[in-house]
């Protein structure tokens, strides 16, 4: 598969009260953005276990992207924060393991951001797609 | 396991992007789906009334509904789940339309991304356990926090419910930005004949607690149950001593030497004041910022004020003072700031020397509104307060020159239009110019001159520019303290823009007023009525059903190692000592998931959110595409 015609695969964990709400406004106001990146809601990106993460990558996804709310602005004060740390983690072992650690992602998207949701996976799926496909972790045959 | 999945077409809301037939035939052939079909509208009562019927006849153990945000529609389905005796939870709700059929325009594409979406959901479907909903008592009283004109309304509506209502102004008077009205649009009643008798039922209302010069300092706990700390700021005079006389204000050392805030600066105050003579509660406060004694510890050889109160109401030992109080709900009406028109040296303020006594006046419109590099919105006062101030000027100076720079009138409430045709009748000369054409206020050879794209120069004797609404300067630090959000425009976000405007998505707070977005009066007090009504349905219930996502521990993995214990930013994590094992107070927890991320056992579940539940989803979103689903 030509990287050109690749289409990437993303998975993105967003929290309920900011990243899925900014997810929402994209919706009502409109902003057309790429396909690629399917979300799961989690209440807090604080939720998000690394583990989630790495399966993501094992059943075949090419990205992931993770969305709270801004520093300082969490529903639950602080889960971002645990969220961006595990992830800063996780990276250094995906590195370990030989994959890329731009194909993860934390993102910050207020409720109000709709522009910036849709700007975020415009470069993500740029992004992603400039990387190709996983193969490293990917199971390769799914169930 | 039997699963049913409803596909909404929300009339072509998602049809028209989404192919919904194909998608309910592609997601029939998944294991477990006992029944796939499409509706035009699954949330109205038809479609409601499908899954019902299915439930029943086919006997599903789990539901799938696509259609829009569960933001909006996931309490409506879980209702009508629950009363075709399933299990609430054993829902689960895919977002095909904000998500995918309004934000993408390939038909195919989206229809498969939809199809994606389902699958994830109808593999997690399989795993949902049912929960049960908690209650918990309601603590029957309120908070609302600001005095204004939407506050006061808040609270006299809240009390006489019969409820107990604390009301906190952070000023030393409550009326607000009302309060400094002369007249209002387009009635041109007085505003103080029809502001001040509420403040002084405010006052005397037996349900009413009034907490002036006080603010919120932090706010603890959820719906029915907050925990709310006061800053009880010193005014260092005895409120219960003080009858209002006035003696003390005329004897200060700084009588008429300090700019009143209550009116622009136009006036002076001495250290010891009322911001205005029917000020509510009528007591004198000390401004530390400009007082002698409180500054410097020094006035004179003795504070006169003092000498003058003959009832001893002056105190400069206060403190000030933290207080702790429990409310059941709470009712935000913080208000909103003027534009700064400093910000804007193209129209001259503060530049250009005050001339008040001229007749040659020009006015000039959205300052600081609908301003594409700064505030975008419409400030929605300033057209008609601009039409009330000509029409002012017009019956104080009958032969004013008057004109005002406009760019559309926006007379849009009930008799505004009439009054801005009454006002243009009265020999009033509105210029319309675009947006983006310069506009400039020039001091020229001691004149000060407008230059409007388009007109002849003015040069005029006052200059009025109609400044827009702006949030509260510290609206960020206190969305912190409630725990709600900000619109983009940095006004207090409401929960539905047009079905909850008056809720937030912190259970039990509400929102009255500017603080949720530029109002005039009727708007706040409507709004203001609206939030009260909201703010006491739980305080009349007397208890609220909480969240059943909680996190549980499994006891025989918890090795008690206590890590969750600091990840709780509810402290709903208790050390059990006795059994060595972590436990949760589900009252307290309020379902983040951060502690069951971090549990190094793998004892921590989180409920509806479990570990097995959100692998199932990512392995359906993502194995679907694997496997060759396309």
């Amino acid at each position: 598969m030509s990287k050109d015609s690749f289409e990437p695969n993303i998975v993105a964990f967003l929290c309920n009260w900011c990243s899925y709400a900014g997810a929402d406004l994209a919706g009502t106001s409109r902003i057309e953005y790429p396909p690629n990146v399917k979300i799961i809601r989690v209440m807090c990106s604080g939720r998000v276990n690394p583990m989630f993460i790495v399966n993501a990558l094992h059943e075949g996804a090419d990205g992931v992207l993770i969305g709270g709310c801004h520093p300082g602005d969490c529903h639950y004060i602080q889960g971002n924060y645990f969220a961006r740390r595990r992830i800063a983690v996780l990276k250094k072992l995906l590195e370990y393991l030989g994959i890329d650690e731009r194909r993860v992602r934390m993102t910050w998207v207020s409720a109000a951001e709709g522009k910036k949701f849709a700007d975020v996976i415009r470069e993500v799926t740029d992004d992603i797609r400039k990387l190709g496909p996983t193969h490293q972790i990917r199971r390769s045959n799914s169930w | 396991m039997k699963i049913g999945v409803y596909t909404c077409q929300c009339g072509i809301n998602i049809a028209a992007t989404v192919d919904v037939e194909k998608v309910a035939k592609e997601i029939e052939k998944i294991p477990n789906v006992a029944v796939s079909r499409f509706y035009k509208y699954m949330c109205s009562d038809p479609g409601q009334e499908l899954i019902k019927k299915d439930i029943k006849e086919l006997k599903l153990d789990r539901v799938v509904v696509a259609s829009c945000s569960p933001r909006m529609h996931e309490p409506t389905f879980r209702a009508a789940v629950e009363e075709a005796g399933l299990n609430p939870y054993f829902f689960e709700m895919v977002n095909i339309r904000e998500h995918c059929s309004w934000v993408h325009l390939d038909k195919d594409v989206a229809t498969e991304k939809a199809i994606e979406l389902i699958t994830g959901a109808v593999c997690r479907a399989e795993f949902l356990e049912p929960l049960e909903k908690k209650e918990v008592s309601v603590i029957p009283k309120a908070l609302v926090i600001g005095g204004g004109i939407a506050g006061i309304q808040a609270s006299l509506e809240i009390a006489d419910k019969g409820f107990k209502t604390y009301l906190v102004e952070r000023s030393p008077s409550i009326g607000g930005h009302m309060a400094q009205l002369d007249k209002t649009f387009p009635t041109m009643d007085c505003s103080a004949c029809i502001l001040t008798p509420k403040m002084v039922d405010v006052a005397r209302h037996p349900n009413i607690e009034l907490l002036s010069y006080s603010e919120v300092e932090n706010i603890d706990g959820y719906i029915g149950n907050f925990k709310v700390k006061i800053k009880k700021k010193p005014r260092y005079v005895d409120i219960d001593k003080c009858v209002g006389c006035g003696v003390c204000a005329e004897s200060c050392r700084l009588h008429g030497r300090i700019p009143n805030e209550f009116d622009m600066k136009l006036s002076k105050r001495s250290a010891i004041y009322v911001p205005f003579p029917q000020a509510v509660p009528l007591k004198y406060t000390i401004d530390p910022n400009n007082c002698l004694m409180v500054k410097r510890g020094k006035c004179g050889d003795h504070p006169l004020c003092k000498e003058a109160c003959d009832r001893e109401a002056i105190d400069f030992s206060q403190e000030e003072e933290i207080i702790t109080i429990d409310v059941g709900t709470i009712v935000v009406a913080t208000g909103y700031d003027i534009f700064d028109p400093l910000t804007k040296p193209k129209y001259g303020y503060g530049t250009c020397e005050n001339v008040l006594n001229g007749k040659k006046v020009v006015f000039i419109q959205c300052v600081g509104s609908r301003d594409k590099e700064g505030n975008e919105y419409c400030s929605r006062v300033c057209c008609m307060y601009t039409a009330k101030q000509a029409h002012m000027v017009r019956d104080k100076i009958p032969d004013a020159d008057l004109t005002i720079y406009y760019t559309d009138v926006r007379a849009f409430g009930k008799g505004f239009e009439e009054f801005y045709n009454r006002v243009k009748g009265e020999n009033i000369n509105y210029r319309r110019r675009e947006l983006d054409d310069p506009i400039e206020v020039v001091t020229n050879a001691d004149k000060t001159v407008v230059k409007a794209k388009g007109y002849s120069d003015i040069e005029a004797d006052l200059v009025v520019l109609a400044v827009g609404l702006v949030p509260k300067e510290d609206a960020k630090e206190f969305s912190r303290v409630l725990n709600i959000s900000q619109s983009s425009d940095g006004f207090f976000l409401e929960a539905h823009p047009k079905l909850r405007p008056v809720d937030t998505f912190t259970d039990g707070i509400f929102l009255a007023g500017c603080c949720q977005g530029p109002k005039d009066i009727p708007d706040a007090v409507a709004q203001a009525s609206g939030a009260a009504v909201r703010a006491s349905e739980p305080l009349a219930q007397g208890k609220v059903e909480v969240e059943a996502i909680t996190s549980t521990i499994n006891e025989d993995l918890c090795s008690g190692c206590k890590v969750c214990e600091r990840m709780c930013p509810y402290s709903a994590l208790e050390f059990d000592e006795k059994a060595g094992v972590m436990r949760v107070n589900e009252v307290m927890c309020k379902g983040c998931g951060s502690c069951a991320s971090t549990c190094p056992s793998g004892a921590i579940s989180m409920r509806h959110f479990a570990v097995k539940q959100i692998i199932a989803q990512i392995d359906g979103i993502v194995a679907h595409k694997s496997k060759g689903g396309k």
